[in-house]
């Protein structure tokens, strides 16, 4: 049987870089096809090609052994292509059936929106399918786990037999992943064909049929599960052997260094993000907060580094009240500061890289000397650090923006972590870096560990929690959950707690209220 | 411990409410207190106030309210300090309704004194109001077309402006007011096709955009007003539309004469606001412009095409501006001077923002507008005591309260804005 679908030499130029080059793959009907590979390999620029929102410079696509032009996303719908992209395509404030609908309306009467029939629709696919969804419900009001099933439906809803899940499972606990595996067999059973981007070895090899490996905007190589493992992929995907794990020695702690008390803070929208959490984390330890998107997690990072306005509780780095500390006066303190989102938070874009590597101390000597900076000194310190960090720029006058994502986190690395640190407040370090990138910066923050001072890793990603930190603690709507010990833990037990299952089973590990507490909730 | 942290953050959120509540309670029955004292017992005690409802020539003859100028307020003050009482002690939910009681009692209080010794009728008052909420309708319903797509629209003014003026001309050259009419309408598209260009194809900053429109449109017609109109006078004398009474229902007293005895243009803009809510939230292009205007990447991921849309809704836009336009002109005094709109555009825009870019909504505020509009005509002829300057001011006043109360609690397009660029 000829493949339903096969991409020949396509090929991306961007200006300065070659994103794709001469890729050929092929999906057969009925399989699960893996494309691995990390970030800014050019998997997801392969798929925007494959489904019309980029326009490819060379090569050529089959569907159904034609070869046909893909110009816009309307064509790739006609040809029954359907993709789920990585940051989810829905509209918030429109019901799951107007998401659903948009762009392929029922209509009664002539003109009118026919909403019932469409949302028959859905809830046959959901039983089909199991996806199950309330067509009636807004976007805004459902989980995340469950807007992917819309996505999904939306795809089905249009007929596509050909589908495309970008990175599908950054968003899910690891409970969560393994549902969406099981509607992918299901789709899969029924003949559909199924085009899985992922940077994630377990989940390739849980999951696909075959692999096809990019690294660098050019195919690596195809495999199959059964004939490899993940070690051999890591070396495809890196171009080197890569240690999987991080080398580390057990921690040593010593004096708490952040004490955080009954905290609560809250979010944009004014209702309770961080509701009274309360922890420590001592020098010489790396304390991994864990926990689905969305749990508090940033705005704990945000409210202990001056950037959210803390409700009630109290934060004391070093025995310094610093519940209400502005940054800089965080920094006096020696904390450093890796953002969670480096280009809003942690960099000035348009700004020369030797400034951005000065920008927390540029104040004072001898950067400055009152109010006039002293650039000879900046540039010294800005070389000095460019080498030891070994960030990949063409010169330290370069615009940051110009720099690859990885070496503006490494920029970011370089400024946070010179001089003494005494606390180090990381969010998501390694968000959309190479392995080779991440690997460096998990090495330096052990090396601050080592070093005495004392971590807070806030990350999505639980492998990297799992590998870096000492201790872990979970967030669950905006509380602490429970706090385990790293060495002992097992990711499944995490992702229970991730979903709200506390150890024993129990749901939701909230303790207890007393009977005055009570009343008091009540008369609110 | 958790509960007692969460239940102490929650009873601080209300500890303000109630302060809130107090605050505006309070400074309700000081007001109260206030009317009670001036409108009440600084009224002439032997003082009557006439509320008219029927015209001379209508076939129903209603008999007309006379009421005692300082009895009636002091019981209406009574009420406001009961009503603010009511609020101390139980609190009113429900802010629109406190709104609109505590400015329907105090702007009863106002008239009643106001007319005292005199009569007013109600009935015109009221059609007025209507007449004059059309251009702030029209406009409003521009701005929510545009809007909804994702493109601010800031220059309703401007786009208003030169349909006045262009209808004006083109009616009385051709002598024909429907001609004019059109001629206004494509101006008004023209120039926003200008603004959809600018905005959507090269991404310009759509509050400047905007604004540029609004200064051509002002020096634009003052230039050709005081260079060419003013030696043309027979160019600038277009006749204005009759009233069209409709048949049977025009004979209802007060409301026959309100709604059913207007010009076309009225009955127009009043379907079009049906059909701007029709379109927007039951066809297929409404679904389309409004996931444009809130995730304009996730409309072209599923086949829409976002330019497109916008393109249309926008230049749709310019033509019901340009209808409130040649409302101004050719629906009622036929003539035009030099910046007629008066900042009606920008009162439509907030009527606009007040109905939360809804048709209905908008209306309801294009109508508080208009009754501000007219109230300040008909006091400038009753009473002196007042100066006619500041009753000129009650519609941006009136404005200006109002959107100061709904800030926070509308919500506008989330890619408003914002140009959408493909990759």
């Amino acid at each position: 049987m000829p493949p339903i679908l096969e991409l020949r030499g396509i090929t991306k130029r961007f200006p300065g870089v070659l994103a794709n080059d001469h890729i050929d793959l092929t999906l057969n009907q009925g399989e699960i096809h893996a494309l691995l590979g990390e970030n800014g390999a050019g998997k997801t620029t392969l798929m925007n090609v494959l489904y019309g929102l980029y326009h490819p410079d060379e090569g050529e696509i089959m569907v159904r052994d034609k070869p046909i032009r893909i110009t816009s996303p309307r064509d790739a719908i006609a040809q029954g292509i359907g993709m789920v992209h990585q940051h989810f395509m829905l509209i918030p404030v429109f019901t799951v059936t107007e998401n659903v609908m948009l762009g392929d309306e029922s209509i009664t009467n002539g003109v009118v929106l026919d909403r019932k029939k469409v949302a028959g629709e859905i809830r046959e696919l959901s039983t089909k399918y199991g996806l199950e969804v309330n067509p009636t419900l807004y976007i805004k009001d459902i989980s995340v786990g469950i807007q992917q099933r819309v996505e999904i439906i939306k795809l089905l809803y249009r007929k596509a037999d050909i589908l495309i899940l970008d990175e599908p499972t950054a968003v899910l606990t690891p409970q969560e992943a393994d549902d969406l595996f099981q509607v992918l067999r299901n789709l899969k059973a029924r003949g559909n064909s199924i085009i899985f981007i992922t940077h994630k070895l377990r989940e390739v090899l849980a999951l696909a049929d075959r692999i096809t490996v990019l690294r660098l905007g050019k195919v690596v190589g195809s495999t199959e599960p059964k004939n490899t493992n993940s070690a051999e992929l890591a070396r495809m995907m890196v171009g080197r052997s890569v240690i999987l794990s991080v080398d580390k020695e057990a921690a040593k702690p010593k004096d708490v260094v952040l004490n955080v008390q009954n905290l609560v803070v809250r979010d944009e929208r004014h209702s309770i993000a961080i509701n009274d959490v309360s922890f420590q984390v001592r020098a010489g330890e790396v304390l991994g907060i864990a926990g689905v998107q969305g749990n508090g997690q940033t705005e704990l990072a945000q409210a202990l580094t001056g950037l959210r306005h803390v409700e009630s509780g109290r934060v004391t780095v070093l025995g310094h009240e610093t519940t209400h500390a502005t940054p800089r006066q965080l920094f006096e303190l020696d904390v450093a500061h890796v953002p969670e989102d480096r280009q809003q938070d942690g960099l000035v874009m348009s700004f020369p890289v030797e400034d951005n590597l000065v920008l927390n101390e540029y104040y004072r000597p001898p950067f400055a000397k009152g109010i006039v900076l002293n650039f000879d000194e900046i540039e010294k310190a800005a070389a000095e650090r460019v080498r030891e960090f070994d960030v990949r720029t063409p010169s330290i006058f370069v615009k940051t923006a110009n720099l690859s994502g990885g070496n503006q986190q490494k920029v970011i690395v370089a400024r946070e972590f010179t001089g003494p640190i005494k606390l180090l407040i990381a969010s998501q370090p390694t968000r959309g870096l190479d392995v080779g990138s991440i690997e460096y910066i998990h090495k330096r923050i052990v090396e601050k560990r080592d070093a005495g001072a004392a971590v807070l890793l806030v990350s999505n990603e639980l492998d990297e929690i799992m590998s870096l930190s000492d201790r872990i603690a979970v967030m669950y709507k905006g509380q602490i959950i429970d706090t385990v010990n790293a060495a002992e833990t097992t990711k499944e037990a995490l992702g229970l707690l991730m979903a709200g299952v506390h150890g024993d089973g129990k749901t939701p590990a909230l303790q207890p209220q007393t009977p005055e507490q009570k009343a008091e909730t009540h008369h609110q | 411990m958790i509960g007692m942290v969460a239940t102490s953050v929650m009873r601080k959120a209300s500890d303000l409410a109630q302060q809130q509540r107090w605050i505006v309670g309070g400074v309700i029955v000081v007001v109260g207190l206030l009317c009670v004292w001036f409108f009440g017992f600084q009224a002439p005690a032997d003082a009557v106030s006439k509320y008219r409802f029927s015209g001379g020539g209508d076939p129903i003859q209603l008999p007309t309210l006379e009421l005692p100028t300082a009895t009636t307020n002091l019981i209406l003050s009574l009420l406001l300090i009961a009503f603010g009482i009511y609020h101390l002690v139980r609190g009113l939910k429900n802010s629109a309704v406190l709104f609109g009681v505590v400015a329907f009692l105090l702007l009863a209080i106002f008239l009643t004194w106001s007319i005292r010794g005199a009569s007013l009728n109600m009935t015109g008052l009221l059609e007025s109001t209507l007449i004059r909420s059309i251009p702030f309708l029209l406009g409003a319903l521009s701005g929510i077309m545009c809007e909804r797509s994702g493109i601010i629209n800031i220059a309703i003014e401007g786009m208003m402006l030169t349909a006045a003026f262009v209808s004006v001309i083109v009616g009385a050259f051709t002598d024909n007011l429907w001609l004019g009419l059109a001629a206004g309408v494509v101006s008004g598209a023209l120039i926003a096709g200008v603004h959809a260009v600018f905005s959507i194809r090269f991404k310009v900053d759509q509050i400047i955009s905007g604004t540029v429109i609004n200064i051509f449109a002002v020096g634009m017609t003052n230039f050709l007003n005081l260079r060419w109109l003013t030696v043309n006078q027979e160019l600038n004398d277009s006749g204005t539309f009759a009233k069209v009474p409709i048949p049977i229902l025009s004979q209802i007293p007060v409301l026959g004469t309100i709604l059913f005895n207007q010009i076309v243009l009225v009955y127009v803009a009043l379907l079009l606001m049906f059909f701007v809510n029709f379109l927007l939230f039951q066809t297929r292009w409404g679904l389309r412009t409004r996931a444009v205007g809130e995730h304009p990447k996730a409309a072209d991921t599923l086949g829409v095409d976002v330019f497109k849309i916008r393109y249309i809704n926008v230049i749709f836009a310019g033509m019901l501006a340009a209808l409130g336009g040649a409302f101004l002109t050719l629906g009622s005094v036929g003539r035009f001077d030099k910046l007629m709109t008066n900042g009606r555009g920008f009162i439509a825009l907030a009527a606009m923002i007040f109905g939360n870019w809804n048709p209905f909504g908008a209306f309801g505020a294009s109508l508080l507008f208009g009754f501000m509009d007219s109230l300040q005509l008909k006091l400038q002829i009753l009473t002196s005591v007042i100066p006619s300057e500041f009753l000129l001011m009650a519609p941006y006043l009136a404005t200006m309260v109002v959107l100061a109360g709904v800030v926070g609690r509308v919500r506008p397009p989330a890619a408003e804005g914002v140009p959408y660029e493909k990759q």
